[in-house]
């Protein structure tokens, strides 16, 4: 009965986002579509797809986990990653959809006129994509076992053909509605049965128990818990503008004043999302402290329901949840085949094939290589892999972009020098995660939250070999910043730059 | 000297676009000078931009950056408000408002000053 009705609802949301990105498709006409939704997408759209793709598996079940595990101090996870798009909102999102860029890469050639620059770049698309696309498809074969019981490579086949089949067929344009659907089926999700168990723990008489332990309730209690807090809010902070599948949403505002906006409705969104995983973590500790001990804090979101009700408003609730996890695994998954194919058919396939067939050929080669690592890699502790994606990110594409848009001094050099310095210095500590290398003390807290240490030097080895480098100067510079910060109504020249064509 | 009245001759000042505009776009040099000019103004508008993303970050610094220090130093475990303790409050609830508040009032500002930008620029080109 349970296996029924959660696979019922896992087969509801596919079909509906099938549905939906065949809608997509039958707008979907020119490359232009194709690539960027033609830029006509509304600032309340765009936020609904941004938040919907973000929101992954971490926020929809990860997060309560960790709170259930760990306490208070993990509340400093969903709040980096909505602060990340105050930073966003900041320092790049206007001026970035002002650049015309369509990806990352697109930004680094257009701001250091370098084509080294736009490989390496498009390099750490694919590393930083890669990181975020295996603990997706290997969370979606956990979910779907523990909701259904079926092995787990069904989960993760399950998505990946989904995901194909839409970024295949529709491109970015039924992706966007996809997204969007998805925000609102995530949020439902998790929002419903919340209040369901808030009123059924009222009922009991609000019992507290479990909560009251002084290493879980305040904060930074473990070792070196400050240096982790702190590191954490570095990465999650600057990582954020800097993912390659958030990034890419904003050339499909319509313009920079749009794109501000947006982000504000992205702030929004995630706010009132984040409010609910600290809910359930919290009623968690009340009710299935046993996840702790067996080690299956994740799937906390998912038990709870089956523990505080039973029978069949349990049952239903279990469902939904599964639905809401499986639209998470899908959305961002989505994203990310989106634009890790960009990159491919950018940089790797255009000289070969038409850039529509070159995009879908991207995205079958992006999702059947993250298929095939997530194969390979069963039961290394890849989950860990999204945090660690946000710390590449904050070292590599964070200054490229907060000093390619702020500051005229950036050469090719020193953004080439930069990103490599900071992507092989948080790709080691990746690596060494990945490989199960446990270190205790501060190498083992440096290992786990690299940001504090590789952020800095990324930032310091681009600054300084741009001014070792001061003659090589972009000769277009003055051009560009024209181009990233002068709204659009002011008649000017913007150069030539065009990244589609 | 000729009692004939001399040919009418309009005189406008140099600096107005309406004097250059006879020239401008004429050739690649004109427009090279208008760059220039437009360098000095862009200049400006990115000062006040990343000036006000800086008091932007530096309120978000003294605020959500200095909790966890906050909460090493001061004995704020066991204050509870609704029933609630602080630093759950605060990290799991307040900090949200506060993200928007703040992102609200950037979103205002910036286009408070690109409106000013423009306003600027135009007032140039449609000077007598």
């Amino acid at each position: 009965m349970n296996e029924l009705s959660a696979l019922v609802a896992v087969a509801i949301v596919t079909t509906a986002t099938l549905a939906v990105g065949a809608f997509g498709l039958r707008v979907s006409r020119t490359t232009s579509d194709f690539f960027v939704a033609s830029r006509r997408v509304g600032p309340f759209l765009n936020a609904s797809a941004i938040s919907g793709e973000y929101l992954s598996a971490a926020s929809f079940l990860g997060v309560a986990g960790l709170v259930l595990l760990r306490g208070v101090d993990m509340l400093w996870y969903p709040i980096g990653w909505t602060a990340g798009y105050l930073l966003l909102l900041v320092f790049v999102a206007a001026p970035l959809r002002r650049s015309g860029a369509y990806t990352l890469p697109d930004f680094a050639e257009f701001r250091v006129e370098s084509q080294t620059a736009r490989q390496v770049a498009s390099w750490l698309v694919c590393l930083i994509g890669a990181l975020y696309l295996v603990p997706q498809f290997q969370g979606a074969g956990l979910t779907l076992r523990a909701v259904t019981g079926a092995p787990t490579w069904v989960g993760a086949a399950l998505v990946a053909v989904v995901v194909l089949v839409n970024v295949v067929a529709g491109g970015m344009r039924s992706i966007t509605l996809v997204q969007a659907f998805q925000y609102w089926v995530k949020l439902c999700a998790l929002l419903v049965p919340a209040l369901i168990l808030w009123r059924v723990w009222h009922h009991d008489g609000s019992p507290t128990r479990n909560l009251h332990a002084a290493d879980w309730v305040e904060p930074l209690q473990g070792p070196h818990a400050t240096y982790l807090t702190y590191s954490l809010i570095l990465a999650t902070f600057l990582g954020t503008m800097g993912l390659p599948h958030v990034v890419v949403r904003f050339y499909t505002n319509h313009d920079g004043t749009s794109a501000r906006r947006t982000t504000l409705g992205v702030l929004a969104m995630l706010s009132i999302f984040y409010l609910l995983p600290t809910a359930y973590g919290a009623l968690g500790r009340i009710y299935t402290r046993d996840l702790v001990a067996s080690g299956r804090t994740d799937s906390v979101v998912l038990e709870l329901p089956g523990r505080v009700l039973g029978g069949t408003g349990g049952t239903v609730l279990t469902a939904l949840l599964g639905a809401g996890a499986f639209a998470a695994f899908l959305s961002t998954s989505s994203g990310l085949v989106v634009s890790i194919s960009g990159v491919l058919s950018q940089d790797v396939l255009s000289r070969r094939f038409g850039s529509v067939t070159g995009f879908r050929i991207g995205g079958v080669l992006a999702a059947g290589g993250a298929l095939l690592l997530a194969a390979g890699s069963q039961g290394l502790p890849v989950a860990h892999a999204v945090e660690l994606a946000f710390a590449v990110a904050a070292s590599t594409f964070c200054p490229l972009l907060l000093l390619g848009i702020w500051w005229r001094g950036l050469t090719a050099r020193g953004a080439i020098v930069g990103m490599v310095c900071g992507g092989i210095l948080s790709g080691t500590a990746v690596l060494a995660v990945m490989v199960g290398a446990h270190s205790t003390g501060w190498p083992g807290a440096l290992l786990t939250q690299p940001a504090m240490l590789t952020v800095p030097v990324a930032f310091a080895t681009m600054i300084g070999v741009s001014l070792a480098d001061r003659a090589r100067v972009p000769i277009h510079v003055g051009r560009a910043m024209v181009r990233l910060h002068l709204p659009e109504t002011v008649d000017v020249d913007r150069g030539a730059y065009e990244p589609i064509t | 000297m000729s009692d004939e009245p001399l040919p009418r001759v309009r005189i406008t000042s140099p600096r107005t676009m309406a004097a250059r505009s006879r020239t401008r776009r004429s050739d690649a040099a004109e427009i090279d000078a208008l760059t220039r000019l437009g360098e000095i103004y862009v200049q400006s508008l990115m000062r006040a931009q990343l000036r006000l993303a800086g008091y932007v970050v530096l309120l978000l610094a003294v605020s959500l950056g200095l909790l966890p220090v906050l909460f090493r130093v001061l004995p704020v475990d066991h204050v509870h408000l609704l029933g609630v303790p602080l630093p759950w409050l605060v990290l799991g609830v307040a900090v949200y408002p506060w993200l928007l508040v703040l992102a609200w009032w950037y979103v205002r500002r910036a286009e408070h000053n690109e409106a000013d930008f423009v306003d600027l620029v135009e007032r140039r080109e449609s000077a007598p």
